[in-house]
């Protein structure tokens, strides 16, 4: 394979050790943007620079975008009393694109892992217990992944909470939308089982 | 209801560079000198099982030496009626992969599809030997009846693997312990039901006219029957001991000769090889019960230790319940009660390479 020019393979290089990209779509990528420089690379570049000098970490809620305060936490509408607390910015986002929740958000970073020296202290974790008191909440959402890891960071935190009172909820597990029994794994169909309700 | 390996294809797997055969469902029988690569053939099979196959081995050990080319191993399964084709491997440098129909999946996978039970010469000390190896032959039973029970293993020990770093540590949260012990807990309740169930089945389908001694087998557990609570009031001397010290990671298995009264660590070398072989057998004839087809066996040299009349016994026992055995012994004589009712190959070997054919009996 001809080789591009030392600058231009760097860029490769680079792109493709973004998620979801490898070595031949980094490089279809870059042939792309060079041969719309104007309307797509240089766009492309500004924005780079820019957000990578505004973008920042939520104060309260540890989402990331371009204020100290996210617009979720700044948007007076979401202080519904109600707490929904996820491992990722990732999470965050894809309870967003849902769109059914209308509370606000806290973004542990992560889960509890002695393996890798993880503790309570490094999960932004003493920062809800805050909030619980600061911001009057009601009920806290447990919206933690359906692993050993997630299980045990979300039973932490029930503990955790117990002695304020407030009201501590886990996301069902379940049937999946559209999906069909005959297809699922034991595990998930005797947990929507376990989980099932009145109609 | 009928469960074989129809095709087995390796590619680079150890010191068989190629190998391809067509397996027609009756028993097989391997025979070759020391060293020709019968074993390698039974533990590519026993890599179609969830693990780390029947040498415990790391995907690294498992390619043609000397060059990293990566190994493959692929098995045409006909169950019920129904064609599946598995395939295990690992690319050069790369961690070891599963792919059943054509899909990536994870182990257990393999295990809901064919179960699998193996006896090898390293077993021959199971009864007197730490519990360590006990324990993985039980789970192995428990895994042809409970094809979760993997999931719920993997799950205890990764939660165990948390409280012990904890200890280990120093750290004392309370409600960090409290939630490892919950999982522990739930994980670990059902490996003791799942083994408690497998006893149970087993102790229903021994035969007492076989010429094989029967086993009287015992769950040897001193879990409660809280092990959240028990977890709890353990931990100062769990911190003491740098490990958890309650629950069914310290499970035991114990085989009694049933008609003697005579524990399996006492017994002769003999009649322990016998034990094992009677407990195979049994859960064989259970697992065809449950699910109308008996598992996959690979028998390791289990032939040479066995009298003229418990050999032809056992045999004969293969061939009632239509299981597909993978025989290995060093010479074709070993086989001969078994005659036309097993297929033939044999597995040779020439400047490293193994080589495997098959035989024409007359």
């Amino acid at each position: 394979m001809a080789r591009a020019a030392g600058e231009i393979e760097a860029l490769i290089a680079l792109m493709a050790r973004l998620p979801g990209l490898g070595p031949r779509s980094a490089r279809r990528a870059v042939l792309h943007m060079l041969k719309k420089r104007g309307m797509v690379m240089e766009p492309l570049s500004q924005a780079l620079a820019r957000v990578a000098q505004t973008a920042r970490d939520c104060r309260v809620c540890g989402n990331i975008s371009d204020e100290e305060i996210c617009p979720i936490c700044a948007d007076e509408k979401r202080a519904t009393g109600t707490l929904c607390v996820v491992e990722d910015v990732s999470d965050l986002w894809a309870l967003e694109r849902a769109g059914g929740f209308k509370g606000r958000y806290h973004v542990l970073g992560g889960t509890l892992s002695a393996l890798e020296s993880i503790g309570p202290e490094n999960l932004r974790i003493p920062q809800l217990v805050e909030r619980i008191k600061a911001e009057n909440l009601r009920e806290v959402i447990l919206a933690l992944n359906a692993t050993v890891e997630g299980q045990t960071t979300a039973h932490y935190i029930a503990e955790t909470l117990a002695p304020t009172g407030v009201s501590v909820s886990a996301l069902a597990r379940g049937l999946p939308m559209g999906g069909e029994l005959d297809y699922l794994d034991d595990g998930t169909i005797a947990a929507a089982m376990a989980a099932r309700r009145a109609l | 209801m009928s469960l074989r390996l129809h095709r087995l294809t390796l590619s680079r797997f150890r010191s068989h560079p190629r190998v391809e055969a067509v397996f027609d469902g009756r028993p097989v029988v391997l025979h070759g000198a020391n060293g020709a690569g019968k074993t390698n053939l039974l533990e590519a099979i026993s890599l179609l099982s969830p693990g780390r196959g029947l040498r415990r081995a790391a995907s690294e050990e498992l390619g043609a030496q000397p060059a990293d080319l990566g190994w493959k191993i692929e098995g045409e399964i006909a169950r019920n009626g129904t064609l599946h084709e598995l395939e295990t491997g690992a690319a050069p440098g790369q961690s070891r992969v599963v792919r059943i129909d054509g899909k990536t999946s994870p182990q257990s996978g393999l295990g809901r599809l064919m179960p699998m039970l193996w006896l090898t010469p390293a077993m021959d000390r199971l009864w007197i030997e730490a519990a360590e190896g006990r324990r993985r032959f039980l789970d192995r039973l428990v895994l042809g009846f409970e094809p979760d029970h993997a999931e719920a293993a993997v799950g205890y020990e990764k939660a165990m693997r948390q409280r012990n770093k904890l200890l280990r540590d120093n750290v004392t949260d309370p409600r960090w312990y409290t939630a490892l012990e919950a999982r522990m807990a739930e994980t670990g309740g059902v490996m003791t039901l799942n083994r408690q169930a497998t006893l149970a089945r087993l102790a229903t389908a021994q035969s007492a006219d076989s010429p094989f001694p029967q086993p009287e087998l015992i769950l040897a557990d001193d879990t409660p029957a809280d092990l959240a609570e028990a977890l709890a009031e353990s931990r100062g001397r769990d911190r003491q001991a740098g490990r958890t010290l309650v629950g069914p990671h310290r499970a035991d298995l114990s085989a009694l000769w049933a008609a003697r009264g005579r524990p399996a660590a006492q017994c002769s070398t003999g009649e322990q090889k016998a034990l094992l072989i009677s407990t195979v057998l049994a859960h064989a004839r259970a697992l065809q019960a449950m699910v109308g087809h008996a598992p996959i066996l690979l028998l390791d040299e289990v032939a040479a230790h066995l009298d003229d009349a418990r050999r032809a016994a056992l045999y004969d026992a293969l061939c009632d319940l239509g299981a597909q055995a993978f025989l290995t012994g060093t010479g074709p004589e070993l086989f001969t009660p078994l005659g036309n009712r097993a297929q033939t190959f044999r597995v040779s070997e020439t400047a490293g390479d193994s080589q495997v054919t098959e035989e024409d009996l007359p």
